[in-house]
Parts: C-alpha cells; sequence; structure tokens
C-alpha cells in the first residue's frame, strides 16, 4: 500500500513541477518584450552565457571534428571510399553532433551557472528584494536569460559544426593525405543547405530553448539554501542532458525519418 | 569601459557566429554551385541508370559543370529521363554531345560525364542529348561473364 502511495505522491509532484514550469515560462515569456527593450541586459547575458562558453565549444569542436576525420577515414579506406571522408565528417557533424554536443557542452559550462546565479539570488534574497521595489524579476532576470540561451546556442552550434569541419580537414588533409579537393566537393554533393544544415539550426534552437528553460526554472524552483542550490544545479545539468538527448531523437524521426 | 568591452566581445560572438553559418551555407553546403539562378536544363534519356540520383554532378572533361535535377521514366518509351542544369558559361556544348553515366573510382558515386562533339549549333535551354550510354551495372557485367564462360566450355 505504501509502494503504491510513493508512486502516487511522486506523480502528483512531477505534475505540479510540471505545471509550474509552464506557468514560469509564460510568465517569461510576456517579459520577453520589455527584455528585448532593455538592450543592455540582454547584452549582458549574451556575454555570460555566450562569449564565457565560447572556449570550450570551439576547444570540443576542434577535437571532435579531429576524431572524427581520424575513425572516419580508418573506416572508409578498407573500403576505398577515403574520398567520402569529407561528407562523413559534415554530415555527422551538422545533422547531429553540433547541435547535439553544443547543447550538452552549454548546459554543463552555462545553464549550471545560471541555475547556481538565480538559485543564490533567491537565497539571499534578491529576487524578493526586486519584488519589493515593483520590479518584476520575469522581466529583469529570467526573461533576458532566456532570450541570450536561445540566440546564442544556435551561434555556438555553428561555430563548433564549422571548427569540427576544419578539424577534420587539418587529420584528414594535412596528416591522412586525403586530397583537399575532394575533400571539399564531396561535402558540397552531399550536403544539402536546407535539409541538413538549416534542420541542424532548428535543432539547437529548441535545444537551446529547452537547455535554458530548464536552467531558469530550476534556478528559480530551487530551495533557498546552499544544499537547495546544489541539487538545484545538478538537477538542471540531468535533466536539460537527458532532454537534449531524448529531442534530439524526436527531432531527427521527424526530419530525416520519413525515408 | 566594462560595458563597452562587454559589448565589444557579444558584437565579435555574434559575428563569429554568423561568420560559422555563412561558411557552413557557402563552403559545406552548396549553396553556392546548386542554385536555380543562371544555367539552363537539357535532357537525356538512357536505358538504365543504375545508381544515378538528384543533385549527382554533371562534368565535362572531368570538369563539373552542372547537376542532376529530376530523373522520371518518359511515357513514350520507358527509358529512364534524366534532366540536367548546366550553369550558362557552357552554352558552347555542340548538338551532338554525348552523355554517359560514369562511376567515380570502382564503387564510388554515378555522375554524368559529357563529351562534346564537332557540330556547330549549340544546345539550348530544353534541348535532349540523343547519344547516351547507360550505366555499367555490375550484376549484369558479372551475369554475361558468366553465361559466356558456360557457352565457351560447351
Amino acid at each position: 500500500m505504501n509502494a503504491i502511495r510513493t508512486i502516487g505522491a511522486n506523480t502528483l509532484v512531477a505534475v505540479e513541477r510540471l505545471g509550474s514550469a509552464s506557468l514560469f515560462l509564460l510568465n517569461a515569456v510576456r517579459g520577453m518584450p520589455v527584455a528585448v527593450s532593455r538592450f543592455s541586459l540582454l547584452v549582458q547575458q549574451l556575454y555570460a552565457i555566450g562569449v564565457l562558453t565560447l572556449l570550450i565549444i570551439v576547444v570540443a569542436g576542434l577535437f571532435v571534428g579531429m576524431v572524427l576525420g581520424l575513425q572516419g577515414y580508418n573506416t572508409l579506406v578498407d573500403f576505398g571510399a577515403e574520398s567520402s571522408l569529407g561528407l562523413v565528417v559534415a554530415l555527422s557533424l551538422t545533422r547531429e553532433l553540433g547541435p547535439v554536443l553544443a547543447a550538452l557542452l552549454f548546459a554543463g559550462r552555462a545553464g549550471s551557472a545560471l541555475t547556481a546565479e538565480i538559485g543564490l539570488m533567491k537565497a539571499t534574497e534578491q529576487l524578493n528584494a526586486l519584488e519589493m521595489m515593483a520590479v518584476n524579476p520575469m522581466v529583469r532576470v529570467i526573461a533576458p536569460r532566456l532570450l541570450a540561451g536561445i540566440i546564442a546556442v544556435p551561434l555556438l552550434s555553428a561555430i563548433f559544426t564549422a571548427v569540427g569541419v576544419l578539424g577534420g580537414y587539418l587529420v584528414g588533409v594535412g596528416q591522412l593525405g586525403v586530397d583537399s579537393g575532394v575533400y571539399w566537393s564531396a561535402m558540397q554533393d552531399g550536403v544539402d543547405v536546407y535539409e541538413d544544415i538549416l534542420n541542424g539550426v532548428i535543432k539547437s534552437v529548441v535545444f537551446g530553448f529547452v537547455v535554458t528553460w530548464i536552467a531558469v526554472f530550476e534556478g528559480y524552483d530551487a530551495e533557498p539554501t546552499s544544499e537547495g542550490v546544489s541539487r538545484a544545479t545538478t538537477r538542471t545539468v540531468v535533466t536539460a542532458s537527458l532532454a537534449v538527448l531524448g529531442l534530439d531523437y524526436v527531432l531527427t524521426a521527424i526530419m530525416f525519418g520519413e525515408v | 569601459m566594462q560595458r563597452k568591452s562587454i559589448e565589444i566581445w557579444v558584437g565579435l560572438f555574434v559575428l563569429a557566429g554568423i561568420a560559422a553559418l555563412l561558411m557552413l551555407a557557402l563552403k559545406v553546403g552548396n549553396l553556392n554551385s546548386a542554385g536555380g539562378s543562371g544555367g539552363f536544363t537539357i535532357t537525356a534519356r538512357f536505358d538504365n541508370i543504375g545508381g544515378l540520383t538528384v543533385k549527382a554532378p554533371v562534368s565535362l572533361a572531368g570538369v563539373r559543370i552542372g547537376r542532376v535535377t529530376d530523373i522520371r521514366v518518359a511515357r513514350d518509351d520507358y527509358r529512364a529521363e534524366v534532366e540536367m542544369q548546366i550553369s550558362s558559361e557552357y552554352d558552347n556544348l555542340p548538338e551532338d554531345t554525348s552523355a554517359s553515366i560514369l562511376t567515380a573510382g570502382l564503387l564510388g558515386a554515378q555522375y554524368i560525364g559529357l563529351e562534346p562533339g564537332g557540330e556547330e549549333i549549340f544546345l539550348q535551354n530544353g534541348d535532349q542529348i540523343y547519344l547516351t550510354q547507360s550505366a555499367v551495372v555490375l550484376e549484369q557485367l558479372i551475369g554475361q561473364m558468366l553465361f559466356s564462360k558456360a557457352a565457351g566450355e560447351e
């Protein structure tokens, strides 16, 4: 009997959190027009979550591209198809690895920071203080962060993909001796601007939205203690990563699944 | 000062992102060479196109001059009709140009190779190439080889 009660209680908690997350999102979206008009707030957040994430994105993209070049070459050379190396690297990066890995790195680097920052604001009663001064924290704090996340992740993902393609070039052409012209032309033959690149960008917009939403909500919803903030930060990284991977499957099935 | 440098960094970040997107669209994708802009279409009929696909390259003397835009079965003679778009700078292809379906490497992708003829009249938009050579289908070759070998042993 107790076990059934636990299941019921957990379900109720989950539904309640989902509901409050949706209401939270609604309020934040309502605050967006004001957030856009206060441009300096947005710029500040773009710096905090976009520019400061750039380094990890570039380094990770470079190495992922290099590994793809190396592994792809070793597999393809058995079939005498190393001329397709550029295509393999570019397709896997534009369709999957670019958006997904950039979003995972973003969740780890910027999402956790967002949750901790907002959670601490709540714990030190800064959010209450804002409300006391008749400043809506949804508009002043949450909306610019959400918007900055939606703008930053597609840009980061594009940079990740571009650097990855160059990394594959570095290993494939520079080290393993694939012809430079073949590397690019195989890529251009096989990669479609709309089907592959645009779909990748759409994916990364969705991921940016979801990861930032989870991060700011977890921070806003955190227990206002140091332990609560730390737990909320962990939850952000775990939930956001799982959400990205799960959504990626759904989006891939919708975009590429109709064959 | 503090705020100014933040704004500069954000500006650089946004520019880098847009530059990466542009690079993906132009260098990785095929936005510059695929374009429906500029170019004329010609068709050719083949008995068998093998594994030719839409967007496969069309090349002349190894130089890529266009791409396949459509493949369908002709209603009147049941052959494969391939429509290709040739970029407009190559408007001096002779009328008796021949087209063959070739394979890049032993197992590579298939493409159309054009071989210019000697006529003085050039191909126009909508014209058809009559001299064509079908794709080499590996299974048929092997079948023929086995057949001729069996015949030879008799």
